[in-house]
């Protein structure tokens, strides 16, 4: 992990911008937030494939699906919660259940949106779009990891979800790093617990396991990048090799990474799953790092979890 | 293979209606009404209109459908197989397990389909993005879309307007289905409708109203809008909801229910006479 710090947005918007070169297929929606999903970006360089419908997230997911009928391949952005809740039943009929090409991608998505609070802190995405039949959802904790999955998602013919954050994290990965749709990143062969961590939660589930070496625990960090198809064979082994199966995620413990984890171990190997998340509440104003520490899913949290057990052990 | 002569089109219209009646009557579930409405106006775009070619669905330049008041299917299915699309045998299969023929159009199901829907409100945005793409790709597509006069208190339906206008969509045209009835009651016991005209003149549309009942009136109508240059089309075509059998006109009641064996019968032998 470096010093370094980026927002996923803006490697989206800076992947997006170099997507448009290479693909001439290649059209952004956006919803009169271009310049703070980034997709200003590819506006500016590419303003005959760049659509502002407005405020008008309904109309832009319908625009989508009429456009990638004619092989073009439509990015949609707004923020998460206007991406999905607010069109969820645009997305559900007009985009999922005919399986077409478009790929929604929602900014600003959790509780690290910060000061806007709960209308914008969108906590339930992962929760709706991973209900949908022929959607795949990807939520990426890193610069390197953003720039592949937007280059990535363009090759797979068929509707996507990309869930990106507001805040500056630090870039966790080296340029040359391989990922694959559908599969984790396992960090660390630790034994003493599995922390399997998402989006904006990666680097705080990375900073536990150096606090933790300190404290002499060796733990892994598994970074679920694909919530859906979820890596059902990492979760499994981890959950065989490790003592303990800790989720932390910027989302809503109900639906999210947490649920899906649950839900393979429950079938394949049952085994006691700590879920760290938001819990069946909204989001509130605050600072980004204050609401981390509020809502516990941040390194100290995840820390004093492994050390202490929640209680019922 | 354009169809000119008003009486062979008449004809194709009426076998349509008699296609809809069946269907609904053999899956004893469906919408005859707002189906029969439709028929006339089906069968000019499919007959005398739209550039397609059945043998090739698919084909890159041809014009585009796009059913927005989805529930309709039965009017879209006849049409498409009285066109050639596929066998109107399958007609027999509707909203029946295991049929590709479902409840509402399903693009990946059936040939012809162009698009989705079912859920109302929806479709005239994708209409606007298929006739942005064929704009960016100069492909020289037209996309008709044809929406209910209920389905306009969603609004999508203006926000898609507001685009199709913005973006000078001339290859945009969408028809109204102006029977006047919705699924509750009439269309003015809901909202204020009296000025559908104006609203989408306002809109920044190129309104023309025909009777939707009237071949001549229809093709006229459609050969207007081609000739409008820098602004979409709306057809606000006046019908009668469950046109064609006498018993289903102007009423509610046959918005979405399947007629009895007794009701069949008498709906067939007015619609062979």
């Amino acid at each position: 992990m470096r010093e370094e710090k980026i927002a996923t947005r803006q490697s989206f918007g800076e992947a997006l911008e170099k997507l448009g070169e290479e693909n001439k297929n290649v059209v952004v929606i956006d919803a009169d937030l271009a310049k703070s999903t980034k997709t200003s970006l590819f506006a500016k360089k590419f303003p005959d494939r760049f659509i502002d419908v407005g405020i008008a997230e309904q109309n832009m997911i319908g625009i989508a699906d009429g456009l990638s009928t004619f092989g073009k391949v439509p990015f949609v952005s707004t923020f998460a919660a206007f991406a999905t809740g607010r069109v969820y039943d645009q997305i559900r009929c007009s985009v999922a259940y005919p399986k077409l090409n478009v790929k929604i991608c929602g900014t600003h998505a959790g509780v690290t949106v910060g000061e806007d609070g709960a209308t914008h802190q969108m906590l339930e995405d992962i929760n709706l779009m991973r209900g949908l039949p022929n959607m795949t959802v990807i939520s990426t904790s890193d610069d390197v990891q953003t720039k592949w999955a937007v280059e990535e998602i363009s090759k797979i013919d068929g509707p996507v979800y990309l869930r990106l954050a507001r805040i500056a994290t630090p870039v966790i990965y080296e340029e040359n790093q391989k990922f694959e749709i559908g599969k984790g990143v396992q960090i660390g062969n630790g034994t003493d617990a599995t922390i399997f961590a998402t989006g904006v939660t990666v680097s705080e589930a990375l900073k536990a396991q150096e606090l933790l070496k300190e404290r002499g625990f060796d733990v892994r960090v598994v970074d679920i990048h694909t919530i859906k198809p979820i890596d059902r064979e990492l979760i499994v082994k981890c959950a065989k090799e490790t003592d303990k199966i800790i989720t932390v995620e910027d989302h809503s413990i109900i639906g999210g990474l947490g649920t899906a984890v649950c839900e393979v171990l429950a079938e394949e190997y049952p085994t006691k799953v700590i879920r760290l998340g938001i819990p069946d509440c909204f989001g509130k104003s605050g600072k980004a790092a204050d609401l981390m520490k509020y809502f516990r899913i941040d390194a100290q949290a995840i820390c004093q979890l492994v050390v202490n057990g929640d209680g019922e052990n | 293979m354009k169809i000119t002569s008003i009486d062979a089109l008449k004809k194709i219209a009426n076998d349509i209606r008699k296609d809809i009646i069946e269907e609904v009557y053999l899956a004893q579930s469906g919408h005859p009404g707002g189906s029969l409405s439709c028929a006339d106006i089906l069968t000019v775009l499919y007959f005398n209109q739209m550039n397609i070619n059945p043998q090739k669905p698919d084909a890159e330049g041809r014009d585009r459908f796009v059913l927005s008041k989805g529930h309709c299917s039965p009017a879209l299915y006849a049409t498409l197989a009285r066109k050639g699309y596929f066998d109107k045998e399958l007609l027999k299969t509707f909203r029946k397990i295991g049929s590709n023929l479902q409840g509402h159009p399903d693009m990946n199901k059936v040939p012809g389909v162009d698009m989705t829907t079912g859920s109302l409100g929806q479709g005239l945005s994708s209409a606007v993005g298929m006739a942005l793409a064929s704009k960016m790709d100069s492909a020289g597509c037209r996309v008709y879309c044809l929406i209910g006069d209920g389905e306009i208190d969603e609004g999508q339906i203006w926000e898609a307007a507001m685009t199709a206008s913005k973006n000078e969509l001339d290859n945009l045209c969408v028809i109204l289905d102006n029977n006047g009835l919705q699924l509750e009651t009439s269309i003015d016991e809901i909202v204020e409708p009296s000025s559908i005209s104006d609203k989408f003149m306002s809109f920044g549309f190129n309104v023309i109203e025909c009777d939707g009942h009237n071949i001549s009136s229809l093709i006229d109508a459609f050969n207007s809008a081609r000739t409008k240059k820098g602004m979409p089309t709306i057809i606000i075509a006046k019908t009668v909801k469950g046109k064609g059998v006498s018993f289903m006109e102007n009423q509610i009641s046959w918005h979405g229910k399947a007629p009895n064996e007794d009701e069949y019968n008498k709906a067939m032998e007015e619609l062979s006479k």
